[in-house]
């Protein structure tokens, strides 16, 4: 028998609950992507001589393998005497890696701000960060929103990966579930229609927002 | 980023892999590295080769096919987006075989990874061939061309220069994913690192070498790309040169 739904429905409470660990590592990682990435995008116009380096540093870590960033986090730091579990080293190198995206989605966020904005604040002699805080940034994020949900899909879709380290999420689960019982079947594809059915429903809202944020600013 | 500055990462990056590798203690684990190097290419290769033609394929398929071949397009683009890119690479791996259809690991990570890049590529074609101005396929209908001679003569050279840079991208994201095949036992790149971290316990040492090797082989492509891009639109007038 290929597929056995008894089976099916026995796991499924089991691979509900690693769910939960999948979306933390998410929100987590995300909130940290979202918000390291702003520092950077601010840092890089706020700062002078830090771009060249930002963008050196953007590119070394778009260029390798999300994967091997993992392993690096997760075996070289115990050798500088920082030891770090598994989900935290995980979800660390997750945030870093799509903090390096959403930097350069702020930029283009920044970039679209009219150049008069910037003028404007210069002369009523506000300071950098009053610039960025109240006339940048609120112009800036909005338009963005649905690229930063693009990547928070993104990076939902990559937290598998964490049980290489072997973190209790989804993936991990699954396949303890088939090594245990030598039915991979029902496991995988429970794990491969959960994660379609989150991406159709996050594209779908992705979609509703950004109509949403486009009839807003309109004008 | 210029193509000069990327230019100096690369030669930067392969001075130091190059200094690192001549020295007596590294002697021991960079044949292995190299050899999953090799590995790691391949696959890339083999990869993106497929990643182009379902991409191409679905393209097409979902905007002039009939409607069963619309769905079918349809289906796998979006169960090949829906879902990662690891559970694609397990699920071929565990779950076919169940189903009497048992590959080797090498054609597995192959099919994955150009199945999942091949759906992400099928909107980069269809995004492109839109993009070319409507006045462009009027006057193909003003000329009465019929549907392949249009595709074939107007729109889809001016699309294909439209496409580059995105597809850059893709086969990045194709060449970092990669190190997935590790996973199913495949001795890439990432395999052998962890192979020779578990050996020697030089694991900074390693880690850095196996960075500096993806990023070289990330560089290339980009560099590559970006000669590519800048030849492939100089008979089309673009943008604000026009």
């Amino acid at each position: 028998m290929i597929w056995d739904w008894a089976f099916a429905f026995e796991i499924l409470p089991v691979l509900a609950r690693a769910a939960i660990v999948s979306i933390e590592a998410t929100l987590i990682g995300f909130a940290l992507a979202a918000s390291l990435g702003l520092v950077l995008a601010v840092v890089r116009i706020a700062v002078p001589w830090t771009g060249w380096t930002i963008s050196v540093l953007v590119e070394l870590i778009r260029s390798t393998p999300l994967l091997i960033q993992i392993f690096f986090l997760y075996f070289v730091f115990p050798k500088f005497g920082v030891v770090l579990d598994a989900f935290t080293a995980g979800v660390l190198a997750i945030g870093i890696h799509y903090a390096a995206y959403c930097s350069e989605v702020y930029r283009a966020g920044f970039d679209n701000i009219h150049r008069g904005q910037w003028e404007a604040s210069v002369a009523l002699n506000l300071s950098a960060w009053t610039t960025f805080r109240d006339i940048i940034i609120p112009q800036a994020i909005p338009p963005i929103v649905p690229a930063l949900g693009n990547y928070l899909v993104a990076l939902f879709k990559e937290t598998p990966l964490l049980s290489a380290i072997a973190v209790l999420e989804l993936m991990q689960t699954a396949k303890i579930i088939g090594s245990e019982t030598f039915r991979y079947t029902e496991p995988m594809t429970l794990v491969g229609l959960f994660f379609l059915a989150m991406s159709l429903v996050s594209a779908a809202l992705i979609r509703s927002l950004e109509g949403l944020l486009n009839r807003r600013t309109m004008r | 980023m210029g193509i000069r500055t990327l230019l100096a990462m690369l030669v930067v990056a392969l001075v130091v892999i190059g200094a690192l590798a001549t020295q007596e203690s590294y002697k021991v684990f960079m044949p292995g590295l190299l050899q999953g190097a090799v590995l790691t290419i391949e696959i890339a290769i083999l990869g993106s080769l497929l990643a182009i033609v379902m991409g191409v394929l679905a393209a097409l398929a979902r905007m002039y096919g009939p409607a069963p071949l619309r769905w079918l397009a349809t289906v796998y683009v979006e169960i090949f987006r829906g879902t990662s890119a690891l559970v694609q690479l397990f699920w071929l791996f565990f779950v076919l075989p169940q189903f009497g259809v048992t590959l080797n690991a090498f054609l597995v990570a192959v099919l994955a990874l150009g199945l999942n890049v091949g759906a992400y590529g099928s909107e980069v074609v269809r995004g492109a061939i839109q993009s070319v101005a409507r006045g462009q396929w009027e006057a193909c209908t003003a000329l009465n061309m019929s549907r392949p001679q249009m595709l074939r003569r107007i729109i889809l050279p001016q699309a294909f220069v439209a496409m580059i840079p995105p597809w850059g991208n893709l086969f990045i994201e194709l060449l970092k994913s990669t190190a997935l095949v590790s996973l199913i036992t495949l001795s890439d790149l990432a395999f052998k690192a962890q192979q020779m971290n578990q050996n020697t316990f030089k694991t900074i040492p390693i880690f850095t070498l196996v960075l500096l090797m993806y990023l070289a082989m990330s560089l290339v492509v980009t560099i590559g790309m970006r000669l590519l891009e800048r030849r492939a639109s100089l008979g089309l007038a673009r943008g604000k040169a026009a």
